[in-house]
């Protein structure tokens, strides 16, 4: 029997070591006691953020599948759906940046297939320390490679993503990546272990002691401290894994397959029980019949490690050998190890003999919750600035060449051109613009997709923060003429044990809860992923949205680069004075401080529809969000995307400098040709957006634009794109590689 | 025309490949599992297909060259028959032996993905018989060993016999070491062997080979070989 002690050196709290008493009537034995560490360690059991979880929209009419089980799914009509989730791997990278986040991917890509639908892209949200650290350029470096490899080979394009450099992430960077899959509504699987009598298989790759006791890692703070048995690292395979994608999708055509589940962390245990809760059922297993690959594994090395590139299949009793004969065919084993029972046990044998017994719903949803205390931090009201006493500088072209050398805002192609873009011949849009565009094969349809997250918001200011991160993924799609249906979170804090972290994270939730209600995109799946700190730094509280829209014609998409020479710039939305947590003051002025930008989410929905509308109608040529730099960088944008210049003339009482790089929330920028500005007009004036126009794209590649206050110039920009281009091409480059 | 797209242990694009020659060119194609074989008469172009089969181990291509399958794709090559290698297919083809050469791991020591310009050299091959000599397309690059090498006498015969078919350049057509991004000897995108009929190149022709992707210029070479089988005015007929 184990006892207290041993429960403590497990990571249980005397609390939860009483309900485990009370669960069983008795005292575990190690093995069960195992079983429950892992299980409702924070990774696996949610204990720390599920009360605060509930309140997120999870509904809406287009909803199939919310959060609860491997992936979320939503419906985009003529029978056709998709499946997508966001997954952490920041622990395992900050460690081996290569492989954690290479098994980052091969776990969210598991997530997808496992309800049977076939992934059809990846995407990235990265976090480093600033790229003048030997550390940061290794993780970067390393993250991004791990990412890549595992991906291209797996022959799913990585088709979008985003990456941020900041010393907050420089003991504990963030890897977090995205799935989408496809899939049809009749085709849809479950991850429930259904009907007494059936088989409970293990396929894919086999067990070995690799990634032992990885949920526990992912549920601590980083340190030195080695844990006494096996690593809590995984390798990915991502041959096997592509394999084992293949076999599944293969089997899951099957009308005798009942049930199939991801063994991510915690592996068998968490796959098991998880999949038994469900569907109220229990599982008989022996740890014996599972494929091992080291010799002498004991039952609770089986039970909790976290080999990659396995799978939990539940099929009809008697298909047991079908089930065999297709993952032959992929060189890939299975085995039956256990059989679905009508008594809500985990019941583990060892060669026919009892070795632990628990109930599964205990394991998979007993956790007891934790109710945190929260505490606003006393530093956000000191991260305020006095902007007026600010002068404005008097070389503006300067300001906005310094913006395109930092990493933040500069091309980020040197990581995405280290990833598949077009495999599977459905991208119609690549990475580099505000949101990936993907056709539907089969169907006039095709959807756009985003990822975006500004820790640094929220940390100036949780809660519009949170809102702005939704917005922002929302705008993002918008902006290529895609309706926004869902969202998944992945959601990255510090210590919750911290009552000012907790503050943070609970503040986020509700940014995000609000703006979600407000636009109608719910939140169908998600991660939380806390204890991101090292000795010194716990990172800025980073959610990361994940988000799909629909276009009912995907040839009708639009792009952010200026199409021709003569069309007219406009903005939909308002500027205002805000300069608060933009990058110009953080990256040019080295001056870091809020309020960050506020957001109405009324006035957002409104930008949007209206966006949305006139792209619909054909009004406009090209579209873009305005967002970090501000204005001037995102007009840069416009320009160098579509090689041409723009010349204009921004008559403001705004001061120039945060009319230029202020990053005030709701704004879009919008070209198109000069006939159809009434009707642009007319759009905008039934929605109750407010239009203007900005200056005219010119053959000559310069950004030429001077903002006059009361008719008088009060600054100027005129620069060369070629030279904007340059400098934002070798940005990164120059900071990572060695000449 | 019958069209044979092959699938390899961990293959990728076999699915890329089947997509154009089904619903682009409207031809009869079907899929050969690599545990399988199949007679030279059955089918009149073979794809190799792109995407790491057996994950790139050993070497990329080296496992895949060693299947039952590639027996037949021999054969099928020896009778004539034609067979077009892409991305991981090239390099299947160099590691059997029937086309000459090796790849190594790109200059830059990392996967390269984007588009990339290449000047057709030869449009004398049932593969090219559409483009013009000199003519420069944009085609999709996504590789990590892309940087193919051959000895001097290989590159020497090559040459002499107007063997390669697609080299790396800029957008004017210059063929430069720094349009180039995987380092290849001679900036060689493609090759065709002496009889010329099997055909090996690095960029995508079926990732650019529709309107809606925004770039149709992989579409001819695919046509060529339509072309090519069901007559017509090719002048790359041999």
């Amino acid at each position: 029997m184990a006892g207290r002690d041993e429960a403590k050196k497990l990571g249980l709290t005397d609390l939860e070591y009483d309900e485990i008493l009370n669960i069983l009537g008795r005292e575990p034995n190690f093995l069960e006691l195992t079983l429950y560490s892992v299980m409702w360690s924070e990774h696996c059991s949610y204990k720390n953020s599920k009360r605060v979880l509930k309140t997120l929209p999870t509904e809406g009419p287009q909803v199939l599948q919310g959060p609860g089980e491997n992936a979320g799914i939503v419906d985009i009509g003529d029978n056709l759906a998709i499946v997508m989730k966001v997954e952490s791997h920041n622990h395992p990278s900050a460690v081996e940046p290569y492989q954690g986040a290479a098994t980052g991917a091969g776990g969210v890509i598991r997530d997808i297939f496992a309800m049977g639908a076939r992934p059809i892209a990846l995407l990235n949200s990265l976090r480093f320390g600033n790229l003048d650290g030997e550390r940061a350029k290794y993780l970067f470096k390393g993250a991004v490679a791990g990412i890549g490899d595992y991906g291209n080979a797996m022959g799913v394009p990585t088709i979008g993503g985003e990456v941020y450099f900041d010393d907050a992430y420089k003991e504990n960077p963030l890897v977090n990546a995205m799935c989408v899959g496809i899939i049809r509504h009749d085709k849809i699987v479950r991850g429930k272990a259904a009907g007494v009598g059936n088989s409970v298989m293990i396929v894919g790759a086999a067990t070995g002691r690799d990634g032992m006791h990885g949920a526990s890692f992912a549920s601590g703070e980083l340190s030195d401290e080695n844990p006494d048995q096996g690593s809590p690292m995984q390798v990915g395979d991502p041959f096997k894994e592509k394999q084992l994608m293949e076999a599944c999708l293969e089997l899951l055509e099957k009308e005798w397959v009942i049930g199939v589940q991801d063994m991510g962390a915690a592996g068998v245990v968490s796959s098991t029980c998880e999949t038994a809760a469900r569907a109220g059922s229990g599982i008989e297993l022996d740890v014996a019949l599972v494929h091992q690959r080291d010799e002498n594994m004991k039952p609770h090395e089986i039970m909790i490690s976290e080999s990659q590139e396995r799978m939990l299949v539940i099929v009809e009793k008697g298909h047991e050998d079908d089930v065999k004969e297709i993952f032959k065919k992929y060189d890939l084993e299975a085995s039956k190890f256990g059989t679905v029972t009508d008594d809500g046990m985990i019941r583990i044998l060892e060669n026919g003999k009892l070795v632990g017994e628990v109930p599964a719903k205990s394991l998979a949803e007993g956790v007891p919750i934790v109710k945190r205390e929260s505490r606003r931090p006393a530093f956000l009201d000191e991260l305020n600035i006095d902007i007026s006493k600010i002068p404005v500088p008097e070389d503006l072209n300067q300001v906005l060449l310094k913006l395109f050398d930092s990493p933040n805002i500069a091309n980020k192609a040197y990581a995405y051109w280290q990833f598949d873009q077009t495999a599977g011949t459905d991208t119609v849009v690549p990475p580099g613009s505000d949101a990936a565009v993907l056709r539907i094969k089969g169907s006039k349809k095709g959807i756009a997709v985003s990822i975006d997250g500004n820790g640094y918001y929220c940390y100036l200011d949780p809660f519009e923060g949170g809102k702005q991160v939704v917005a922002e993924a929302a705008r993002n799609l918008v902006v290529t003429g895609a309706k926004p249906l869902a969202l998944t979170d992945g959601l990255n804090f510090g210590n919750p044990e911290k009552p000012e972290v907790y503050y943070q994270f609970e503040e986020c939730v509700r940014g995000i809860s609000e703006a979600s209600l407000v636009l109608g995109i719910p939140v169908i799946s998600g991660n939380v992923s806390f204890y991101n700190e090292g000795r010194e730094t716990a990172v800025y509280p980073t959610p990361i949205i994940g988000m799909v829209g629909v276009l009912d014609d995907v040839s009708k998409h639009c792009t952010m680069g200026f199409k021709k020479e003569g069309d007219l710039v406009v903005l939909l939305g308002v500027n205002t004075d805000e300069l608060g947590g933009s990058a110009y003051l953080k990256e040019v002025l080295d001056i870091e401080g809020g309020p960050a930008p506020r957001l109405n989410l009324d006035e957002e929905l409104k930008v949007q529809a209206c966006c949305l509308e006139a792209i619909k109608q054909g009004l406009v040529s090209s579209a873009h969000d305005i967002s970090d730099g501000g204005l001037a960088v995102a007009l840069a944008e416009c320009c160098i995307a579509g090689q041409l210049g723009f010349e204009g003339e921004i008559e403001s009482e705004v001061r120039p400098d945060a009319l230029l790089f202020g990053e005030a929330q709701s704004r879009i920028i919008v070209s198109l040709v000069e006939e159809k500005l009434p009707e642009l007009k007319k759009l905008a004036e039934e929605m109750n957006v407010k239009v203007s126009v900005l200056g005219t794209v010119k053959s000559d590649k310069n950004l030429n634009i001077s903002v006059k206050t009361k008719g008088q110039v009060a600054g100027i920009i005129d620069v060369s794109i070629d030279e904007i281009a340059e400098i934002s091409n070798n940005a990164i480059k120059r900071r990572v590689e060695y000449v | 025309m019958r069209c044979a797209v092959i699938q390899f242990a961990g293959s990728s694009g076999d699915g890329d490949c089947f997509h154009v020659c089904k619903n682009i060119l409207n031809k009869a194609v079907e899929f050969v599992f690599y545990k399988e074989s199949f007679a030279p008469e059955d089918f009149d172009l073979i794809i190799l297909p792109g995407g790491a089969s057996h994950g790139d181990y050993l070497r990329p291509g080296a496992l895949a060259a060693r299947s039952k399958v590639m027996k037949s794709v021999i054969e099928a090559a020896k009778a004539k028959k034609l067979v077009l290698g892409i991305g991981n297919g090239f390099q299947i083809l160099l590691e059997v032996g029937l086309l000459p050469g090796a790849v190594l791991m790109n200059k830059g020591l990392k996967f390269f993905c984007d588009d990339v310009f290449v000047r057709v050299e030869n449009p004398d091959t049932p593969f090219t018989a559409l483009y013009k000599k000199g003519e420069i397309i944009r085609m999709p690059l996504a590789c990590k060993y892309g940087n193919y090498y051959a000895d001097g006498e290989t590159i020497k015969g090559l040459k002499a016999d107007n063997k390669i078919v697609f080299s790396y350049c800029d957008e004017k057509g210059n063929s430069t070491f720094e349009s180039n991004p995987t380092g290849s000897i001679e900036n060689i995108a493609g090759i065709v062997n002496s009889e010329g009929n099997v055909l090996g190149l690095m960029p995508h022709p079926e990732r650019c080979a529709e309107e809606l992707l925004g770039n149709t210029d992989g579409l001819r070479i695919f046509e060529s070989v339509v072309r090519y089988i069901e007559g017509g005015k090719a002048n790359g007929r041999s």
